[in-house]
């Protein structure tokens, strides 16, 4: 009896060295930034094309209070209510002391300064995709540059409202372990530029995938049903599907720059505040995004 | 000449009415004649609207007079008092997902659907004294229209495939 709670144990302990070790959080190597300058400028694009004010900003905020990224936006899901946290460079509240490095981190393999893991409720599913693209750590790099000019907020960051066993970070690491870094969704011609902007543009910047896309059980997205339209995570209605756009490049590309479909009715839902960020993109990356969609269009 | 751009607007309204879709039969027709009318309104801010955006677009040339007769016709309809077509109980909810995208909210204590009615009507007006004033009057116009109709979507219309 005394030998099989002893073997027991000891498969415990062994089942929980192997959880310890599969679910350790993942970093870049430490000098994967090095000798990147980050430019405040371009990041701004970044930061456009990333939606990150459509999540951490203020609930209410309008207009430019909406560049004051005090968190608050509450998220519902199967598995409880995240809470955005203050990204402002505030050095107490927000994250005014990380290095580009620590954003990267937190970006592309969703693991904190601390070495925590974050929820997939922050899309580094989808900006994690960046750290296989050449320029991908440098436009990392000139965000958080930009990030630095906003405002900062003092508002503290409020708890999220999940439920055990999601409450459990360490868990998240098999979650990620099975489901996140999955690389690219779309394989894009090696010369064609305008594509591969449109890719970098929808799948890991502009985290389309994250709406438009189904998710299974436990919330990783399906992506053998890429931009196939997907549950409305708020509960009502359906997020439409963008993998069949019968729409031309230009009505495309017209709806990401005024909200306007082709019949001029006028977009809704989250895709009014995705396109409060797109509509601030350059011609030519609202171009791109529509060059992409038509391409994954093609039967 | 006016009385001619009000009576063809008169028939727009007419057209839009008859062509909205029903799957109605358990409705009070009370009820759904408010819900079409609201929805034909919209129909004809579209349709406006697609006038005025072509010409934005580039895909019909710029012609003064039409931009502010579309432009002049979306900012009276966004002037109807909206009462009678928005009833309270007329939501999504109570009377079904296939009747209508209206969600409850708009009817829920804090609703701000005044507030973006009244965007809406601003940005008609802006858009009534630049569209006659050539194209990039218009082009400038044109984005706040589109940002008030959104702004109104993104909290009190259903998305839907
Ligand atoms: C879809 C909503 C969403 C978007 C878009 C989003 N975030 Fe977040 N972000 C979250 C949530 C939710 C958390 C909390 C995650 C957690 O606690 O595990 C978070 C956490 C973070 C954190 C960790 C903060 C801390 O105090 O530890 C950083 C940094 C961050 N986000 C930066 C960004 C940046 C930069 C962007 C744009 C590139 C962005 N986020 C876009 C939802 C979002
Ligand atoms: C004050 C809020 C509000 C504003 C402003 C607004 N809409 Fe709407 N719109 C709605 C609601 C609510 C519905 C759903 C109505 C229903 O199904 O009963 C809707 C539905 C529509 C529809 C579908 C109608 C149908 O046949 O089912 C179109 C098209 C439309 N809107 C276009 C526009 C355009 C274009 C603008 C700007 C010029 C605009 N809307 C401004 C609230 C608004
Ligand atoms: C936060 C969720 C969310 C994200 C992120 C998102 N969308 Fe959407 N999208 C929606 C919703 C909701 C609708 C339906 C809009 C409506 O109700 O009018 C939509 C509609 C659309 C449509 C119109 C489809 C149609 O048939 O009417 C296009 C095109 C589109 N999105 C493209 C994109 C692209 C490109 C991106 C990435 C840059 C993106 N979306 C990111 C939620 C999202």
């Amino acid at each position: 009896m005394r030998r099989l709670a002893l073997f027991v144990i000891g498969l415990a302990v062994i089942g929980l060295g192997v959880f310890w070790t599969l679910s350790a959080p993942e970093r870049l190597p430490a000098d994967a930034l090095a000798g990147i300058e980050g430019d405040a400028e371009k990041g701004a694009r970044v930061f456009y094309a990333a939606g990150c004010a459509s999540c951490h900003a203020a609930p209410e905020a309008e207009g430019d209070e909406k560049l004051i990224l005090a968190g608050g936006m509450r998220f519902p899901s199967p598995f409880g209510t995240f809470i955005a946290p203050n990204i402002s460079p505030d050095e107490t509240h927000g994250i005014g002391d990380w290095t580009a490095q620590e954003l990267a981190d937190a970006m592309i393999h969703g693991t904190s300064p601390e070495g925590a893991h974050y929820y997939p409720a922050f899309p580094y599913g989808s900006y994690g995709r960046l750290a296989t693209h050449p320029e991908g750590l440098k436009e990392i790099a000139h965000l958080h540059a930009f990030l630095q000019t906003l405002p900062p907020s003092s508002a503290p960051n409020a708890a999220h409202e999940v439920g055990f066993p999601f409450n459990i970070r360490r868990g998240l690491g098999l979650w990620k372990l099975v489901f996140a870094n999955e690389g690219w969704v779309s394989s894009v011609p090696g010369d064609d530029a305008q594509l591969e902007r449109g890719r970098t543009l929808v799948e890991a910047l502009g985290h389309c995938g994250e709406c438009h896309t189904p998710r299974n059980a436990v919330g990783a997205p399906l992506n053998g049903q890429w931009l196939a339209g997907a549950a409305n995570p708020s509960g009502e209605g359906r997020i439409p599907g963008i993998d069949e756009m019968n729409w031309s490049a230009r009505d495309i590309a017209y709806y990401l720059e005024t909200g306007f479909t082709p019949d001029f009715d006028s977009a809704g839902g989250h895709m009014a505040a995705v396109i409060e960020n797109t509509s601030q993109l350059p011609e030519e990356d609202r171009a791109a995004i529509a060059a992409y969609l038509k391409a994954v269009s093609q039967p | 000449m006016k009385s001619l751009g009000i009576l063809s607007a008169g028939l727009v309204f007419a057209a839009a009415l008859g062509t909205v879709a029903s799957g109605d039969d358990h409705v009070d027709p009370a009820v759904m004649k408010a819900v079409k009318a609201r929805q034909a309104q919209m129909q004809l801010y579209a349709f406006n609207l697609g006038q005025l955006g072509a010409m934005a677009k580039g895909e019909v040339d710029y012609d003064a007079g039409a931009a502010s007769a579309a432009a002049g016709n979306l900012a009276k309809l966004t002037s109807l008092n909206g009462r009678a077509v928005w009833l309270p109980g007329s939501d999504d909810a109570t009377l079904g997902e296939d009747v209508t995208a209206a969600l409850p909210a708009i009817w829920e204590e804090g609703s701000e659907i005044g507030d973006k009615a009244k965007a809406l009507s601003m940005a008609a007006a802006e858009m009534e004294s630049a569209a006659g004033d050539g194209l990039d009057a218009l082009r400038g116009a044109i984005g706040d229209v589109g940002k008030s109709c959104g702004g109104c979507h993104e909290d009190y219309r259903r998305s839907d495939d």
